[in-house]
């Protein structure tokens, strides 16, 4: 049983915007309209009085003019420069939200216009490059039999939890300010505060409020809010509300990179696979944010879930004058690994033999090596959801309706759990659990619930290890004078890493609880994440042990292309899913679906036009996702092959999902029609356009 | 103006043209109705007025004067009893992040109350206007199927 359900269902949990606070105003922000140039004049409306509301601009910033990440590129408010559509540029408070707008509309502000860029192969500026090299392409393209080149896209997307960003800025005594917000990592917002405005770790007090959906979405940019609420809080000298409505949500914050990614695989005629030489490259948007982690998982990912003796990748993320794109569920690895199922459909298809029987020959086994030269030895289950998905996806099924037709697709793909090589070396994730006198157990965890059930997890982890019910533990809350930092709540790393930190603790706590009573209580236990010394990483040359482990998907999915309007349905998805061991796998189950129905809506429907360098589609009206009429019927089937490093064997499991049903819906798409896309989202305009140019 | 709001009546001497979701969220302090977005496309702020389910961001307050309305705190049976909707939405996982829960129960509700014994299409159907971006809708149909009478 889920362990917040109640307050769910009830209308009981307070998300950020249910939260009153006495005497907060309302905070807004005044952004470009321009996406490159810098600002002339600032004017504000003598007509407005401006005795009623608070203004702040970058001169107000006490400390550092920068959202805190990779780099310090990124300022949190404009100094002049523009970048971007949407850069913020001035911050406006007031006590109501009818002034607040009034005063937002009273302020003009004159640009100096520069040239865009907007094409990433006319970018000059690069944030990062990776290189990884198995082998010797060169060498084994010379003299093979076949070599099969292609070209693949893919688009922006934005995460669209139901909750938009939000958060609310309280000025506490002694100079601290608190900040209560919708946020997946309370730690990243806490650093991002500290920096800009000048405070101690003291000063710096960050609360998760319940969130209402994450997806990466509010891994980096909850800090941009974080900070102008509190920038307009403290000139207020009061809490200040800064609410974001879904349209700025959807003009202004990060989006999934879109990107171009070229292979060109050489095989023997009998299917061998010989080489790959993959080439990608990701629009990083007008600021660094986490665009260089994003390209590292796409790069690691690219070759696909096979085993192929020489492999070439390059992969490059370049800047563009859009807003900066971020953090999306998946993290890269679904652009990589939409760009390599598909290979595998095209050799096999260049052949004449099946994709799944060259699946079959190519695919990683245990003993096998990844592109970065992992052998991989545990936990290996590529054969294991592939009979798992065929076995349940039954015989294909007629159109229903008289102008489509029918077709299926299958794809395999594999997802490493927890951070890059040595980044979870390098985090050294921390949590704590106290018993208490009465018997009842608390988890320290900066580890945050956003819809996966993690308070639900950890408690059961708890739980297990203390030998107690579940109702005698509780997670505090997410608040950074509380719990210590867990690491960010990201990277398919919340059950397997945190989780498995948790049981540790608990552990040692029922044997310490075991031998003596305590002195005092609460009896805490402490726990620092230490990376198991067979995990070998190398960060310069990208070779090495790049995950402890990965999670396996297969995908088969059944679409319907309707030839007279190009509109194509996902009318059937099945996938067999090894997260090593579900946990609780109703909740299991459920993210995989709605990671799955995510991944339909990137690869069909969900479509962001630019215009300018600002987003078309920038509200709902335009910006569809799937609704229960347009998803299919889900189905999960759990393969559970458990991963040694992991609580009872657990793997990652967030991230996973997004990863396999766009290749497999445009693998559908071919069966149905016989063209190839190539890209997504395979809209209606570009189905049928591949349709009519046949 | 005067309404009945989860069966008891309340008096309010607000502006009719304000949203209802503004009236429920900060004059009555019923919170558990959402804004998604703001132009009735996700749902989230869904309520019921005399049973038919409404966007309350596009319902101006002074067009329930007199009506029943009905939010996610009327569901349940006292504060600990909570309706067969609910105890599945529960059990059945259909509530992950649980921003879209408030108005996804309400919808189902409503399609229940006029539809005893749904198809599962009949309740993609009646929630097509509730957006979820978390569970893919497969469990929340689950639970709803559940409660079939």
């Amino acid at each position: 049983m889920r362990r917040e359900g109640g307050d769910k269902v009830t209308g009981r949990a307070r998300y950020t915007d249910d939260l009153v606070v006495p005497g907060a105003w309302y905070g807004k922000t005044v952004r470009s309209t321009i996406p490159h140039g810098s600002v002339r004049s600032i004017t504000f409306d003598p007509a407005f009085d401006w005795s009623k509301v608070v203004v702040v601009t970058a001169q107000d910033i006490p400390g550092a003019n920068v959202v805190q990440l990779i780099r310090d590129d990124q300022p949190a408010l404009s100094a002049g420069q523009i970048r971007h559509r949407e850069e913020p540029i001035l911050l406006v408070a007031a006590p109501t939200r009818a002034t607040v707008a009034a005063a937002a509309a009273a302020i003009h502000i004159e640009y100096d216009a520069l040239e865009p860029v907007f094409d990433i192969d006319l970018a000059t500026e690069t944030y990062s490059t990776i290189e990884i090299i198995k082998g010797d392409v060169d060498a084994a393209l010379r003299g093979v039999d076949v070599v099969v080149e292609r070209t693949f896209k893919v688009g922006l997307q934005e995460q669209l939890y139901i909750e938009p960003q939000g958060a609310i800025a309280i000025p506490e005594s002694g100079g601290a300010i608190r900040i209560i917000g919708s946020l997946q990592c309370p730690y990243y917002v806490h650093r991002a505060l500290k920096r800009a405005l000048k405070l101690t770790d003291e000063q710096a007090i960050v609360v998760q409020a319940e969130t209402g959906g994450g997806f990466g979405g509010k891994e980096e940019y909850p800090s941009i809010v974080a900070i102008h609420a509190a920038l307009l809080a403290r000139k207020a000298g009061r809490p200040v509300r800064l609410i974001y409505d879904r349209h700025e949500d959807l003009a202004a914050t990060t989006k999934r990179h879109p990107g171009v990614i070229r292979h060109r695989t050489a095989v023997r005629r009998d299917g061998t696979l010989v080489a790959q030489d993959i080439e990608i490259v990701l629009d990083g948007g007008a600021y660094c944010t986490l665009t260089p982690v994003v390209l590292s998982r796409a790069a690691i990912h690219a070759a696909g879930p096979y085993a192929c003796p020489n492999v070439r990748i390059r992969a490059r993320a370049v800047a563009t004058n859009t807003p900066p794109n971020g953090a999306f569920r998946g993290f890269g690895a679904p652009q990589s690994l939409f760009a390599a199922e598909l290979m595998v459909e095209h050799v096999a298809e260049r052949l004449g033999i099946s994709s799944l029987d060259l699946r079959k020959k190519w695919m990683l086994r245990v003993g096998d090596t990844t592109a970065t030269g992992q052998k991989l030895t545990e936990s290996v289950s590529s054969d294991l959801v592939l009979d798992a998905a065929l076995k349940a996806a039954g015989p294909a099924q007629p159109p229903n309706r008289p102008t489509a037709r029918r077709g299926r697709g299958l794809s395999l793909v594999y997802h490493g759990s927890g951070f890059t090589g040595s980044g979870e070396k390098k985090l050294g994730g921390k949590v704590a659990v106290e018993a208490s006198a009465d018997g009842r157990f608390t988890v320290l965890t900066a580890s945050t619930e956003i819809g996966q059930g993690t308070k639900t997890i950890f408690c059961q982890l708890a739980a297990d290890a203390l030998g107690v019910g579940m109702d005698k533990v509780v997670v505090a809350p997410q608040d950074t004078s509380l719990v210590p930092d867990s690491g960010p709540t990201v990277a398919s790393r919340t059950a397997m890493i945190v989780g498995g930190l948790i049981h540790e603790a608990a552990v040692e706590l029922r044997e310490k609880l075991a031998k003596r009573r305590p002195p005092q209580w609460p009896l805490r236990v402490e726990k620092t994440y230490v990376q198991p010394d067979r995990i070998h990483w190398d960060d310069q040359t990208y070779r090495g042990d790049a995950y402890p482990v990965y999670a396996w998907a297969c995908t088969i999915v059944d679409v319907e292309v309707d030839m007279l309007t190009g509109e194509v349905r996902v009318v059937d998805l099945v996938s067999a899913v090894d997260c090593g061991k579900a946990i609780h796998p109703v909740m299991a189950e459920g993210q995989i679906e709605g990671g799955m129905l995510q991944a339909v809506g990137w690869a069909t429907i969900e479509e962001i036009k630019m215009k300018e360098g600002g987003y078309q589609n920038d509200r709902l009206a335009t910006y569809l996702i799937p609704t229960a009429l347009d998803a299919p019927r889900i189905r999960t089937i759990l393969v559970e092959n458990p991963y040694s490093g992991g609580p009872f064997g657990a793997k990652g499991i967030g991230e996973l999902p997004m990863d396999g049903p766009a290749p497999a819906i445009i693998a559908a798409i071919h069966d149905a029609t016989g063209v190839w896309l190539d890209e997504v989202p395979a809209t209606p305009e570009k189905v049928l356009a591949a349709c009519n140019s046949r | 103006m005067q309404f009945t709001l989860n069966g008891t009546t309340v008096s309010l001497d607000v502006v009719g043209t304000r949203r209802l979701l503004d009236v429920l969220r900060e004059d009555l302090n019923v919170t558990g109705t959402k804004e998604g977005c703001g132009e009735g496309e996700c749902g989230a702020c869904s309520v019921l007025i005399d049973g038919q389910v409404v966007n309350s961001c596009l319902v101006a307050a002074g067009q329930v004067d007199g009506c029943d309305v009905l939010t996610v705190e009327g569901l349940a049976w006292g504060d600990d009893r909570l309706s067969r909707l609910q105890q599945m939405f529960i059990e059945r996982g259909a509530a992950q992040c649980g921003i879209c829960t408030p108005g996804m129960l309400l919808a189902a509700h409503a399609l229940l109350e006029q539809n005893p014994r749904p198809s599962e299409d009949e309740v993609r159907t009646g929630l097509a206007g509730n957006l979820c971006r978390c569970t893919g809708y497969t469990k929340i149909i689950d639970a709803v199927l559940q409660c079939r009478r």
